[in-house]
């Protein structure tokens, strides 16, 4: 039996979780701080059968992921800013194709090679924007090493339900903190798997209902035969320029993941029904955050605080309700406003929403977040 | 032989290629040589990137995957790695293979991954209408090259053969039954195999450098090669600027997923008693 | 020798051929010859069955066959509808 409380690092649960997802396929490219991760799979892989490749850039390891995942298998990279740029031709490629596959993209500070050995959140808008042309994509972002673990899984669960690249946000400092983790019971659950057709006879790799359904994906090589194109298609999988099926394929696509918003949305509230001040933040800048939202109501201050675990979709209205009492909104991150200008759009209202932006390559200190919190009242 | 159309997505032909384009041909001689080994159609990928050969994929009746530019080979590692068991097939031209995507072919020939690469080179882009390609020879004209080209080519052959594959062949559009036999034969290789097939794109290379119409063009390429095995016995003035057609490299070495799937049993034997892990999410965290 | 020569035939997808004239220029005895833009077989009894215009044809469009074999419907393609211009089918 495997122990089952241990000390380990984000990357090593991410990794783990994956695993126990089910993982069969990593391609990856070393890059800090996110190596870990393919040091890991390339030792724990071949022992549940699976497959470890070191690919000879991130443009090939995400390609070499799309390519296992067609054939059914389960394919994850993981990768950090530079590497995920270099990534996001391919994240187009699987999202119109509509093909399952998770990236962990460890944050680091940016833009260019920037300061690879320190935490940064500057790839929230790159996830959501960093591929041409609109498209769906899922992301999810871990506050401590547990969620890795949990989100990870959930990462796997989403990508084969709904056929779409899924991110997992983490940074330099999720990746790398240790924490004791009890890793669970592997009795009672199912492992996440695509839905597949029953049979060749007439299917249709595309064909799926109006209202945002998901198609049934066929593994390659078993008698489907079917083409998968980055080129528009129909419900055949044939390229098509018609100006009626662009329109229903990319209405379909974006409306697959943007209608399930709400029910993707996955966020931890503290304090918010009666503060003046709501504080929302992600990640590891959120640590910092709660610890100050604390000591502040522990001072008698009426200040709450939002933690999204799930920031694309963005979860608009779920954000709106749980901030609705709130007066002014503080948002600390390791950018320059990337999560504040969301919550403008879609909380903003007449509020301030005040950005407590960082990029300086060291993670927030309770202390500068609970400055900001005073200044703010 | 079965039925030569049966191979096809007969609802989507004819295809796209210009009069006179060698993809065709090409695509013919891969399908005729598919179904001469009689290979079972449900076991075969073949993938391909971007430009006018990689279109070859979506009149195929196989799994096929049309990918972005210059990864195939990428995507193809993926497919073949995941599923070893699968007959993996690259049709590739030589912007997508020799530019953009030149680090996948010789990191794929490197690992001697089981894929056969069919590279059809026809000198240029032809898709964007044009343009001169890595393997667009010294001094002709491309519409980038509007005062003749003053790079120089690869010779794909030899740098696949020196990146590490271990079957490199090369054949053209008018050798058409040795294009076919190459083609068998690496489809056979065990390890990554490259033929390299030149090819001719009258509406751009051919009328660009004023060499003429789709029988011209494949004049102009016949007349520039010769066979290695007739190469060896002629004089070396003759033999100079020569391309060589015929097998080129041909050596057996241990393949890349076979190694691996051997790694794997290995790592299984020394380590019995590991389970997958299939923890549920909804651990428990013992820290702050 | 006239009673021992191989006879066959073509089988030529009209609306595959787009005319390029590979398969005339190679052929060893002249056989091929195009009308209206299209290939046609216009000496077949010349015709040794090299099959270098089958196998060099870009476009599927033409085959060589002995001529005791019989043409299959599948074969001439006929089923296709040609109401629509290639292009229709193609991005």
């Amino acid at each position: 039996m495997p122990e089952k409380a241990r000390l380990m690092q984000g990357n090593e649960a991410c990794t783990m979780a994956a695993i126990a997802a089910g993982l069969e396929f990593y391609a990856g490219y070393p890059i800090t701080p996110s190596t870990e991760i393919a040091e890991i799979c390339a030792e724990e892989l071949p022992k549940v059968g699976g497959k470890f490749i070191q690919m000879e850039d991130e443009i090939g390891s995400i390609s070499a992921c799309i390519g296992a995942s067609l054939t059914g298998a389960k394919a994850m990279t993981a990768t950090s800013g530079p590497g995920f740029s270099l990534m996001q031709e391919s994240i187009g490629y699987a999202s119109l194709c509509e093909i399952p596959v998770v990236i962990i993209d460890v944050q680091r500070v940016g833009p260019s090679t920037g300061m690879p050995t320190s935490p940064a959140q500057g790839d929230l808008m790159q996830v959501r924007w960093g591929t041409h042309g609109d498209h769906p994509i899922i992301a999810l972002a871990p506050g401590n090493v547990k969620e890795c673990y949990e989100l990870t899984f959930r990462a796997f669960e989403l990508s084969e339900k709904y056929r779409v690249p899924v991110v997992v946000l983490t940074d330099e400092v999720i990746g790398h903190m240790r924490e004791k983790v009890v890793l669970p019971d592997s009795e009672g659950y199912t492992i996440p798997r695509r839905a597949m057709p029953q049979s060749p006879a007439g299917y249709k790799p595309y064909a799926a209902d109006p209202q945002g359904g998901v198609p049934l994906m066929a593994p390659f090589g078993t008698g489907y035969r079917w083409h998968c194109t980055g080129l528009f298609h129909d419900e055949n999988g044939a390229p098509s320029s018609k100006p009626a099926v662009a329109s229903a394929l990319m209405r379909r696509l974006n409306l697959k993941i943007e209608s399930k918003a709400d029910e993707l949305a996955d966020c931890v509230a503290e304090g918010l029904e009666d503060c003046d001040i709501a504080v929302v933040s992600f990640g590891s800048s959120a640590m910092a955050a709660l610890s100050a939202v604390r000591r502040s109501r522990s001072e008698g201050d009426k200040v709450g605080m939002l933690r999204l675990k799930t920031i694309w979709p963005f979860p608009s209205a779920t954000v709106q309700r749980l901030l609705a009492p709130a007066k002014k909104i503080l948002v600390p991150e390791m950018n320059l406003g990337q999560l504040a200008l969301e919550i403008e759009r879609a909380a903003g209202c007449e509020r301030p929403v005040i950005r407590l932006g960082k990029v300086n390559g060291e993670l927030f200190h309770p202390d500068e977040v609970f400055a900001a919190i005073k200044e703010a009242f | 032989m079965a039925e030569f159309l049966s191979y096809f997505r007969q609802d989507r032909l004819p295809h796209i290629w210009c009069p006179g384009c060698g993809n065709g041909t090409v695509t013919g001689a891969l399908i005729r040589a598919i179904d001469k080994l009689g290979l079972d159609k449900n076991n075969i990928v073949v993938v391909s990137g971007i430009g006018c050969s990689s279109r070859a994929v979506g009149y195929l009746d196989f799994d096929t995957l049309h990918t972005t530019h210059g990864r195939a080979i990428a995507f193809a590692t993926g497919v073949k790695l995941a599923r070893p068991r699968l007959k993996v097939i690259v049709i590739t031209g030589d912007g997508d293979s020799a530019a953009i995507g030149g680090n996948h072919l010789i990191h794929a020939a490197r690992r001697n991954i089981d894929i056969t690469t069919i590279i059809i080179n026809n000198n240029i882009y032809g898709m964007t209408s044009g343009q001169a390609s890595p393997m667009t020879p010294h001094g002709m004209l491309g519409t980038t090259a509007p005062y003749g080209n003053v790079e120089y080519n690869f010779d794909l052959c030899e740098l696949a053969k020196a990146a590490g594959a271990t079957y490199v062949a090369r054949a053209t559009t008018y050798h058409y039954v040795l294009l076919e036999d190459l083609i068998s034969k690496a489809l056979m290789h065990k390890g990554f195999a490259v033929v390299e097939a030149l090819s001719q794109c009258p509406t751009y290379f051919g009328r660009k450098n004023k060499i003429g119409g789709a029988v011209d063009t494949l004049n102009w390429i016949k007349e520039q090669t010769v066979n290695v095995k007739a190469a060896a016995a002629l004089p070396a003035e003759k033999r100079a600027g020569k391309i060589l057609i015929g097998e080129l490299h041909s050596v057996e070495k241990a393949e890349f997923t076979q190694q691996y799937l051997e790694l794997i049993a290995r790592v299984q034997r020394a380590n019995p008693t590991y389970a997958r892990n299939k923890g549920v999410p909804g651990c428990e965290l013992n820290s702050d | 020798m006239a009673e021992s020569k191989k006879r066959f035939f073509h089988v030529i997808r009209e609306h595959y051929c787009k005319g390029c004239s590979i398969c005339v220029a190679f052929c060893p005895k002249q056989v091929l010859e195009l009308k209206n833009g299209k290939v046609f077989p216009a000496r077949p009894d010349d015709c040794i069955g090299c099959r270098m215009c089958e196998l060099r044809c870009p476009d599927f469009a033409i085959e060589v066959h002995p001529a005791e074999e019989k043409v299959t419907a599948e074969r001439s393609v006929n089923h296709i509808d040609l109401s629509l211009p290639p292009e229709a089918h193609h991005a």
